[in-house]
């Protein structure tokens, strides 16, 4: 395969985007909602749903960071200016270094808490800490914090983005769409 | 009403006594610990009884004689997590007003072979009551003996879960009992 075009993310880069934001979107709801039920059946199986997106979330995440180093990512407008440049790139080294981090909170969370991870109810996933409940209540927080820091720089990064698309009326959007033909493709 | 005379009341308390076996053991409860496993969405997660007494007389060289009584508080069940351990005592549960206490009373032991023994007897908990099989090693030093074992329930049997809780795809109906129980070096047995 060729080098990926000058305007637009490839193929798997924008597929992992957007499968990585719903997973988060779900898992987020999910969690902000199944932490208020009164324990119950229902909840254990919230519980185990969260952590099974949590697992899967971080194994896209680091495909999707393997695949952003062998494919840089296209040209922001010349017309960028630099601080806007600076702001993107922080923004999105912060959003990827939180999509592999959070999932990671949330193990050592349950590890600390006592309970273990078992993916999709099939494969348990090793302790990373031994049971600690002061340890489990301040990851619990890290955890926590960590996804209102994820949600902020969301609203930010999609806020650029729009502002891009409608305000300024460039690429920037585009490119990370799918099923959208930019004009260098043609 | 009478009382009893005082001969009779002495009786009475010899009578006591010797239901326990002679040659008791002392249990050392901060090296002893009886816990459960339970599979929740088939995540194994381990719960702690706090509050247990255990009557054990146990000669590894004569394993038949020996005898075994345990009552576990049930209200001191600690999963750590005080939402769980409140709902450990409702009546779906343990109910444990209803049911303070479940008690394990030793018919037989025998050995196996290697260090392994076998115990079984009476299992009771939420008042219901079935026979168990445990297997067990013993191993002794100079401080003491250590008896380690687990053996396997199921807790819709005795009622444990009632309601939703039935649901054994939420909490699996087998639940691993494990016990670990350090009874200090047996002093030498005054002869009969």
């Amino acid at each position: 395969m060729s080098s990926v075009t000058a305007n637009r993310y490839s193929g798997p880069a924008i597929l992992l985007h957007w499968l990585i934001f719903a997973l988060i979107a779900c898992g987020f709801t999910l969690a902000v909602y199944m932490v208020e039920l009164p324990l119950s059946p229902q909840k254990l199986k919230y519980f185990s749903w969260h952590k099974w997106i949590g697992v899967t979330v971080f194994l896209l995440a680091v495909a999707r960071l393997a695949w952003r180093m062998a494919h840089p990512a296209p040209a922001l407008p010349e017309s960028l200016p630099a601080w806007q440049r600076r702001a993107a790139a922080i923004t999105h080294a912060v959003l990827y270094a939180l999509i592999l981090v959070i999932p990671l909170t949330g193990w050592t969370y349950s590890s600390a808490a006592g309970v273990p991870t078992v993916y999709f109810g099939m494969v348990q996933l090793p302790d990373l800490l031994a049971k600690d409940k002061a340890l489990a209540e301040q990851l619990k927080l890290v955890h926590i914090t960590l996804n209102y820091t994820l949600l902020t720089l969301v609203i930010i990064h999609a806020a650029a983005a729009l502002k891009h698309h409608f305000v300024d009326r460039d690429e920037v959007l585009a490119r990370m769409l799918p099923f959208v033909k930019s004009h260098g493709e043609q | 009403m009478r009382t009893l005379p005082l001969p009779l009341c002495w009786l009475g308390g010899v009578l006591l006594l010797t239901a326990i076996p002679a040659t008791a053991q002392t249990v050392l409860y901060d090296k002893s610990r009886i816990s459960c496993v339970s599979r929740q969405e088939n995540v194994p997660v381990e719960a702690q009884f706090r509050k247990f007494t255990a009557q054990i007389a146990f000669d590894p060289t004569k394993p038949e004689a020996g005898k075994a009584q345990i009552e576990i508080d049930v209200g001191s069940f600690d999963i750590d997590n005080a939402e769980v351990n409140d709902m450990a005592k409702d009546r779906d549960w343990f109910n444990a007003r209803a049911f303070p206490r479940a008690t394990f009373v030793s018919s037989g032991i025998r050995a196996l072979g290697s260090g392994r023994f076998e115990v079984r007897g009476p299992l009771t908990i939420k008042g219901k009551t079935l026979e168990t099989v445990a297997t067990f090693t013993y191993t002794a030093d100079a401080a003491g003996g250590v008896f380690d074992g687990a053996f396997s329930i199921k807790r819709l049997q005795y009622n444990i879960g009632e309601g939703v809780w039935k649901d054994t795809g939420a909490v699996a109906d087998d639940v691993l009992i494990k016990f670990r129980i350090t009874v200090a070096a047996a002093r030498p047995a005054a002869k009969k």
